[in-house]
């Protein structure tokens, strides 16, 4: 019994012993401001700053090789709190930017030219023949955004179509780089009327292959003040420096104009009629 | 000899019954015909006409965009009605000219004159086969002329004439060995001399006997040539399969054949490099097989190039009501089209219909490691566990895994009990690891 | 165009795929007009199956168990049948219960979870309790298979897990509650397994005492002795791997290198000291060896994938089974070597990759 427990206890000493000396061996200088950045970081570990990960921003932060508002997921408040942390002055900087998916051709509204049977992914699909709607523009809807978003902004609504949630979007730019059609773009978050279309076939064919699609009828580029919006090569382009006022969707024969903010996402219409529950 | 089995392999239901013994039937010309302007593996080419252009058979309409290319000829004299995209074999949606036959079917200038072969160099036979857009008939549509011109220093001691055709259904290169034996020959023998090979074997696999018997008889009188039986398993056809199962070289992975001194050819592109060189005559039709249990009477077709599948369909009877899948090619190797609106281009070399009830739906099931796709893999990888990596986004672990030297062979999705789309994943991750290597040069 | 966007009803959504996190879409219904909307389906290559499915490969392995599960129930009477009927059914209801909670796809119709009841009933003594065997089910289907994602995830063999847990937590009802083999049950007596017969006395004499004649060897071929349900028929079994062998659901690999690694090893000991070890023989054909070796050893699940991992499994299994009969503390070892072994496959599997086709030997490459 004595012997055990002498045994056990010698045991425990050589082993403290061996982990004193290693964490003198192998310890780490630390920056204590970087600990404290870090924990003011949203700690999501997104990505969205290009570092891997929120302590290694952190680090960079406080040795000065980033910026203060280097996260764009945390905004001017983190900003705000860093630059207290770092005694710098944290001036303000330009509107907070969300995703916007630029397509609103759900299953409903938008034909499809075949059936398609293989991975669960937009990536995968797009090698088929770029995927399975008619217009080779639109949202697959499978649903790749959705899942690399790290803050659940962005939803699924019935017959498939992505739509981010503006309120939960960071602007970490992920879903951006997924999406293999390229059609979420970032957006002022204080700018409510939104093209949500990015077809470039011409009028009647887009009209074929979408209900909603933006079929180049110049009439909201006529509406909203000059420049505000332009025509691409059969599309209707916005431009975020401009405010555009409400009345401008209306004009839109096709419905593809949109203003969020008042309620929720930007897609209510068709699918709650047609949708049904998922 | 012959006799050597390579690692792993399939047996599919061949179904070629439906075909073999049809004789190859050329088709009229159709009312009009999509040619494509990527016709080959490597730089596509370039289009050289426009809308309203008047072209004569075998002009060229696109001129090669490099090295690794070749030119695309009218295939009948008409006018180019048009310009535009349409859903290539291949499985994009790609440029093509729409072509109004005039029903003249006149030649161009210079071409189909028979000409002796006798005194032309190496060179000058590799400028005659690029001019006439000679490519890899069996699928790859690699330009032929690249091939035949290995680096110097590569010391290359055997031919292959691919005819195993192993690719269930298909019964195109059965039919031309059975029926221009021939003039795969002189083809062959144009081939070995450019590379100075003295052996050539023909590799025909043992369900073609009529096709082994001819090509026997045919290769009798000339020197260093000789047919060799191959077993039947999927995939003989593949050349590094087939190359090992002959000579038990093995091609290093991420090699060619010719870094094991062999040069492989198929039955198809030999017969049309023979004619280019003799008649001067581009590469402007093959033969289709056009089968599958949702066509009415299943045939070998010698078409035109850009032949639209419709006009194929309706050579052949029509489709049976419930055809639900239509393939480009083999049903193991072969891309499903969405339309009968895409055409013939010159590695068409089969259009499979099949029928509701025939298509295996993938449903990605979790993998239950069975380990029936490692049995079955030709190229010895994991399958399981790359498309479970690949499942998670995790690309750089299928690279560790080999992914790249996957020759989508289909075998693994073949016998996967869980029905995931092995091949479609691959296809997947192999873009991805190219994205990351571009990135990290 | 009218026709075609009304076309989605609810059947036509992505049906979910059995197991799968993400369901793969299927396609639809075809369109009822001809030339209105999608008409092909298009996929990846290939475009043809062979037709297997993991339920055929499930029910072949049930098939394959038929035979040893009758006859447990010819010389244990209506208690095996009953044990049966509450594991399989008990297995069932967990499975869908647990799917349904944890919103997966309710997939009975793969039978994974019949066999996983069944397997777990053929390891059980036909004396088991009936909430003996529903605590086993919960932890085999549960615990060791839904908790970890259900069907494909599982790092453990379930009704191993199941097993084990019991033989733990309930010892006397999983090793001391034998009754002799008799016609349908009839005279049954509470007797001793021949494992544990063998290592009482050990313990008591100091050295083994078995009988091991002809007679008991016949005896023990046929399953004529005490025993869990399943583990008591050699030939039985035996014949049921030949099956799967033959169907090609199991490879010979498995079974080859465990019984032939537990034969080896306990008879080099038995060589050199026969008093303290048992004949090979008799080691090979009594406890659970047979029906672990051809069917819980070679669960697809939880064992290797490659040709060589495979075998090294085998030889493991083996190794660990005689360690755990000749010096631990349990008679039989043949479930915690399986269990033991499926802890390591992914080590294995790791350092197992094949060779892919004319690799470059780096070695070579740089000199």
């Amino acid at each position: 019994m004595l012997t055990a427990v002498i045994a056990l206890a010698a045991l425990a000493l050589l082993a403290a012993f061996g982990l004193a000396i290693a964490a003198r061996v192998f310890a780490v200088p630390h920056n204590p401001k970087a600990d404290e950045i870090e924990e003011v970081l949203p700690g999501a570990n997104c990505g969205a700053c290009a570092l891997p990960g929120c302590a290694e921003l952190a680090k960079r932060i406080a040795e000065v090789k980033a910026d203060i508002d280097a996260c764009p997921v945390g905004g001017e408040s983190v900003a705000q709190a860093i630059a207290v942390i770092m005694g710098m002055e944290f001036e303000g900087g330009a509107d907070r930017e969300v995703a916007l998916v630029l397509c609103k051709g759900s299953d409903q509204v938008a034909a499809k030219r075949f059936f398609y049977n293989g991975i669960y992914d937009c990536n995968s699909a797009a090698l088929i023949f770029g995927g399975d709607k008619a217009c080779t523009y639109g949202c697959l809807g499978l649903g790749t955004c959705a899942g690399v978003c790290p803050f659940g902004a962005i939803d699924m609504v019935p017959g498939g179509l992505a739509v981010v949630d503006p309120e939960k979007c960071t602007g970490c730019t992920k879903c951006v780089a997924s999406c293999p059609k390229g059609i979420i773009r970032m957006v002022p978050a204080s700018r409510k009327l939104h093209i949500l279309c990015s077809s470039h076939d011409k009028g009647g064919v887009a009209r074929k292959h979408c209900k909603v699609a933006c079929i180049g009828c110049m009439k909201c580029v006529k509406a909203a003040p000059e420049g505000a919006i332009t025509m691409d090569d059969f599309l209707a382009v916005v431009d975020y420096s401009f405010e555009i006022p409400a009345e401008v969707a209306a004009e839109c024969p096709m419905n593809t104009i949109v203003v969020t903010g008042e309620a929720a996402g930007a897609c209510e219409e068709p699918s709650a009629a047609a949708g049904g529950d998922a | 000899m012959g006799s050597g089995r390579f690692f792993g392999g399939i047996h599919p239901s061949y179904n070629k019954g439906l075909a073999d013994s049809s004789a190859i039937v050329e088709m009229p010309l159709p009312e009009r015909l999509v040619v494509f302007f990527a016709q080959n593996l490597g730089a596509p080419s370039q289009p050289v006409v426009k809308k309203g252009d008047e072209v004569k058979k075998g002009q060229v309409i696109a001129e090669a965009g490099g090295f690794v290319s070749t030119p695309v000829h009218a295939p009948t004299s008409g006018t180019i009605d048009s310009i535009g995209i349409y859903p290539s074999p291949v499985g994009v949606d790609a440029p093509a000219a729409v072509l109004t036959p005039d029903g003249k079917d006149e030649w161009f200038e210079g071409c189909s004159v028979e000409r002796s072969s006798e005194g032309l160099d190496v060179g000058q036979i590799k400028e005659i086969i690029h001019d006439n857009g000679i490519v890899g008939m069996g699928g790859a549509t690699f330009p032929t002329h690249v091939k035949l011109s290995p680096p110097a220093g590569k010391k290359m001691d055997l031919l292959v004439i691919n005819g195993a055709e192993c690719e269930p259904y298909l019964t195109a290169d059965h039919r031309l060995m059975v029926e221009h034996a021939e003039g795969i020959l002189d083809g062959a023998a144009l081939f070995a001399a450019v590379i100075g090979v003295g052996r050539v074997v023909i590799a025909i696999e043992k369900n073609k006997p009529d096709a082994i018997e001819v090509m026997r008889k045919a290769v009798a009188g000339r020197q260093g040539f000789s047919v060799e039986a191959m077993g039947v398993i999927y995939p003989q056809g593949a050349e590094k399969q087939l190359i090992f199962a002959l000579t038990k070289r093995k091609v290093p992975a991420g090699g060619l054949p010719m870094d094991v001194g062999v040069l492989v050819h198929n039955v198809g592109t030999a017969l049309a490099a023979g004619e280019a060189v003799r008649y001067n005559r581009p590469l402007i039709q093959r033969v289709v097989t056009v089968t599958g249990s949702g066509i009415r009477e299943p045939k070998n077709i010698l078409a035109r190039v850009g032949t639209r599948f419709e006009d194929l369909v309706k050579f052949c009877g029509g489709l049976e009501g419930d055809a639900a899948k239509c393939i480009n090619g083999g049903p193991m190797m072969g891309v499903a089209q969405y339309s009968l609106d895409a055409a013939v281009t010159k590695g068409t070399s089969g259009l499979v219909i099949l029928r509701q009830e025939e298509v295996a739906q993938f449903v990605s099931d979790a993998c239950i490691r069975c380990a029936r796709c490692l049995e079955a893999c030709p190229m010895r990888l994991n399958p399981s566990a790359l498309s479970i990596f690949i499942e998670k986004m995790r690309f750089e672990d299928a690279n560790e895994y080999n992914v790249m030297d996957c020759i989508e062979c289909g075998c693994c999705a073949y016998v996967c009990p869980s029905r995931r789309p092995m091949v479609h994943h691959f296809r997947r991750a192999k873009a991805e690891v190219r994205k990351l290597q571009r990135k990290t040069g | 165009m009218e026709d075609n966007m009304e076309g989605k009803t609810p059947e036509e959504k992505p049906a979910a795929g059995v197991a799968a996190e993400k369901p793969a879409p299927r396609p639809g219904p075809m369109p009822k007009k001809a030339g209105v909307g999608p008409r092909f389906v298009v996929s990846s290559s290939p475009h043809v199956h062979d037709g297997r499915t993991v339920s055929q490969i499930m029910r072949l392995v049930i098939i394959a168990l038929a035979p040893a599960a009758l006859y447990s129930i010819y010389i244990f009477g209506l208690d095996a049948l009953r044990v049966l009927m509450i594991s399989i059914a008990s297995a069932m209801i967990f499975e869908a219960i647990s799917q349904k909670i944890m919103k997966r796809p309710v997939a009975l119709r793969d039978s994974s979870a019949v066999l996983t009841g069944l397997l777990l009933a053929m390891n059980l003594p036909s004396t088991s309790p009936w909430w003996l065997i529903v605590v086993g089910n919960f932890f085999a289907i549960v615990i060791a298979k839904q908790l970890y994602g259900g069907l494909g995830y599982n790092p453990f063999n379930p009704a191993l897990v199941g097993r084990v847990v019991l033989l733990i937590s309930f010892p006397v009802h999983m090793t001391a509650r034998w009754v002799t083999a008799s016609r349908f049950g009839t005279d049954a007596v509470t007797t001793a397994t021949p494992l544990s017969r063998m290592k009482d006395s050990l313990a008591t004499l100091g050295h083994i005492d078995i009988a091991f004649g002809r007679g008991e060897i016949f005896d023990l071929l046929i399953g004529n002795r005490a025993g869990c349900l399943g583990e008591t028929s050699i030939v039985l079994l035996a014949l049921g791997g030949l099956f799967l062998i033959w169907k090609r659901v199991i490879s010979w690999r498995i079974p080859v290198m465990f019984i032939g690694a537990v034969w080896a090893m306990t008879g080099i000991f038995h060589l050199f000291d026969p008093a303290h070890y048992a004949d090979p023989s008799f080691h090979v054909i009594t406890g659970g060896l047979f029906i672990g070796a051809i069917f819980m050893a070679t669960d697809y699940v939880t064992s290797p994938v490659t040709k060589k991992g495979i075998l090294i499994f085998g030889a493991g299994c083996g190794v660990i089974t005689v360690l755990i009969r000749l010096w631990g503390a349990y008679p039989e070892g043949v479930s915690f070597a399986i269990l033991l072994m499926n802890a390591t496959t992914p080590l294995i599997d790791r350092y197992t990759k094949p060779r892919v086709f004319g690799a470059v030997d780096t070695k070579k490459a740089a000199a």
